[in-house]
């Protein structure tokens, strides 16, 4: 009889549990439906919209080129931009290249510096207390205030470049990793203790995968930071040094009054920006998938 | 159900009714000026089921705490009996579900037992064979935000119960469940509990709750915690939902009500006796 009831209650639950099929066929009423098609529409809106103000802006500028007569050493049209994008491919993409390894290694260097310190504040209360307050110094001092130092302490290229792309990029996931390791649940932790985990099981376990929507958090922030860094770097370092990256292409051609591969470069890295913010926003959405509500599917 | 193999290998290890501890003037305060328990003096025997009754502010999760070693007290004594007592020998039962959001209900129910060092595949028959005790078989892979309030209530149970420990505590787990899923836990701890027979403190604000299912209540007192007076419920295992409409049942709840009240009221005669004869009720 006991046994029967508790049965019964479980299924009541797994009922609850199991989740719900937007594509059912149950009877839709009219609100319902409008609410459906609105829903519908919106999700081709988000692509449709900017795409259209996009290719509007862009026939406009266009239209003012031809209109105003304006020299293409001024405002180049759109077509021949792209054109321009073919043509110096070769320049343009090794020059991409160059700047996306400085990107990409201090995006890196900025992981594993900003969580390897998180982690060491969070084993001790002191060294949080006494080392955070120069990683903000370092954070809110221009890098371009800083780079003519850095200029005279170090030789190497493409150290130079790193080292300040670096300072730009670690901040945000040195202080979001730290916020998420402090913020475990207090009866987790306990649980923890109780159990007796050493300091190594409770951060594995319990500490990094809390702090892991902190930590995509900064990483989102982080990689735009690490491009700008490294087109920042190569702006200041580009004019002392012989540096390839798209900074020092766009550099040139501004003394070259070559505008259309200015604004060749110039879509290149925005481009680039784009893509990288894409994919760390992919990979936040996999690691978090069915447990964060950042990265939940919302139903209504 | 493999549960008669389980509860005969469970009995042979234990004695119940020999005391399993004792709280010997146990006094605990904060460094905010709090005077969470003051002179708390309690036996807890091995199989008892012991609810700790009162109002908020009378000290009970404190008193969880001191008994789990989370804090230790600020005097007096918890002087523990029989065997020594490992780390794995107490399960804690939140008032939250407290699970670990990104992991799966298997290797949240796993984790006491992964912290021993145990391997997936070592703990997984006493994972699983807990997961069908509190009725979540086939849940394994499921993650907590699928799970109902219930639901996640039970997988804490059952991660709590994982280690075999001789003692449970429990803080207030149903507190914020609906009254019918809490009824059926009720039901469902209660029908472990008479299958195993550790020991259990129970920490609830809810009448019902303690004598439907204790065998002891000590009802507790606010400002400065403490213990008012104690109730045994002499009702027989195993209780179910006819024990819930028996005029017994009523009956003990109205006692347990009155009780409660007065403690209710010894703690504005505290008050009002500290206010009057002393110089730190001031503040």
């Amino acid at each position: 009889m006991r046994l029967k009831m508790r049965g019964a209650a479980q299924m009541q639950e797994t009922a609850m549990a199991v989740t719900e099929h937007p594509d059912n066929a149950v009877v839709i009423d009219p609100e319902e439906a409008g609410r459906l098609r609105a829903h519908k529409l919106e999700r081709i809106g988000r692509w449709a919209l900017p795409m259209l103000i996009m290719a509007l802006a862009i026939l406009a500028w266009d239209r003012i080129c031809v209109w105003n007569e304006i020299p293409r050493y001024i405002l180049p049209r759109p077509g021949e931009v792209v054109a321009t994008l073919f043509q110096d491919s070769a320049i343009l993409f090794a020059a991409l290249g160059v700047t996306l390894k400085i990107t990409f290694l201090s995006l890196g260097l900025a992981v594993l510096g900003g969580v390897g310190l998180s982690i060491l504040f969070t084993q001790s209360k002191w060294m949080e207390m006494s080392f955070f307050p120069f990683a903000v110094v370092l954070q809110v001092t221009p890098i371009v205030a800083i780079f003519p130092l850095i200029n005279i302490y170090v030789n190497d290229q493409t150290a130079k470049l790193l080292l300040c792309a670096w300072i730009v990029a670690f901040f945000p996931i040195l202080s979001n990793t730290t916020l998420g390791l402090n913020s475990v649940d207090r009866n987790l932790l306990d649980l923890f203790k109780l159990n007796g985990a050493t300091r190594w099981q409770t951060l594995r376990l319990l500490k990094l995968p809390a702090a892991m929507p902190y930590f995509l958090g900064g990483l989102k922030i982080a990689g735009g930071l690490s491009l700008i860094g490294a087109v920042v770097a190569e702006f200041v370092a580009g004019s002392a040094g012989q540096s390839s990256g798209l900074a020092s292409r766009i550099i040139e051609a501004g003394y070259r009054l070559n505008a259309p591969r200015l604004f060749a470069a110039l879509i290149l890295i925005s481009f680039t920006g784009i893509v990288i913010f894409l994919v760390l926003t992919w990979i936040s959405n996999q690691l978090l998938k069915g447990w964060h509500e950042s990265a939940l599917k919302r139903d209504h | 159900m493999t549960v008669d193999k389980q509860s005969q290998k469970a009995a042979g290890e234990m004695r119940p009714g020999q005391p399993l501890l004792y709280l010997r003037s146990v006094a605990k305060s904060f460094a905010n000026g709090t005077e969470a328990l003051r002179n708390v003096n309690l036996m807890v025997n091995q199989g008892d089921f012991l609810s700790l009754l009162g109002p908020s502010g009378c000290g009970k999760s404190t008193a969880l705490r001191l008994i789990a070693g989370l804090s230790t007290p600020t005097s007096g004594l918890i002087d523990w009996r029989g065997p020594a007592m490992g780390k794995t020998d107490i399960g804690f039962v939140f008032q939250e579900p407290t699970l670990m959001p990104w992991a799966s209900v298997f290797d949240n129910v796993w984790l006491p037992l992964r912290l021993q060092g145990a391997s997936r595949a070592r703990a997984a028959p006493k994972v699983a064979e807990m997961l069908e005790r509190v009725g979540l078989t086939g849940f394994e892979n499921s993650v907590p935000r699928e799970l109902s309030g219930g639901m996640k209530m039970r997988v804490s149970i059952a991660r709590g119960l994982v280690t075999r420990p001789r003692l449970l505590l429990m803080d207030e787990p149903f507190a914020a469940l609906d009254e019918i899923t809490r009824f059926q836990l009720n039901h469902d701890l209660l029908s472990v509990w008479e299958q195993e027979r550790f020991t259990v403190i129970f920490v609830t604000h809810s009448v019902f709750e303690s004598v439907f299912l204790s065998n002891r209540i000590v009802v507790m007192a606010a400002r400065p915690g403490r213990v008012y007076r104690e109730l045994s419920v002499e009702a027989p295992y195993p209780r179910d939902e006819s024990f819930r409409t028996s005029p017994d049942y009523g009956a003990l709840c109205r006692k347990t009500s009155d009780v409660l009240g007065e403690a209710m009221h010894a703690v504005e005669d505290a008050r009002g006796g500290t206010d009057a004869g002393n110089s730190h009720g001031g503040h």
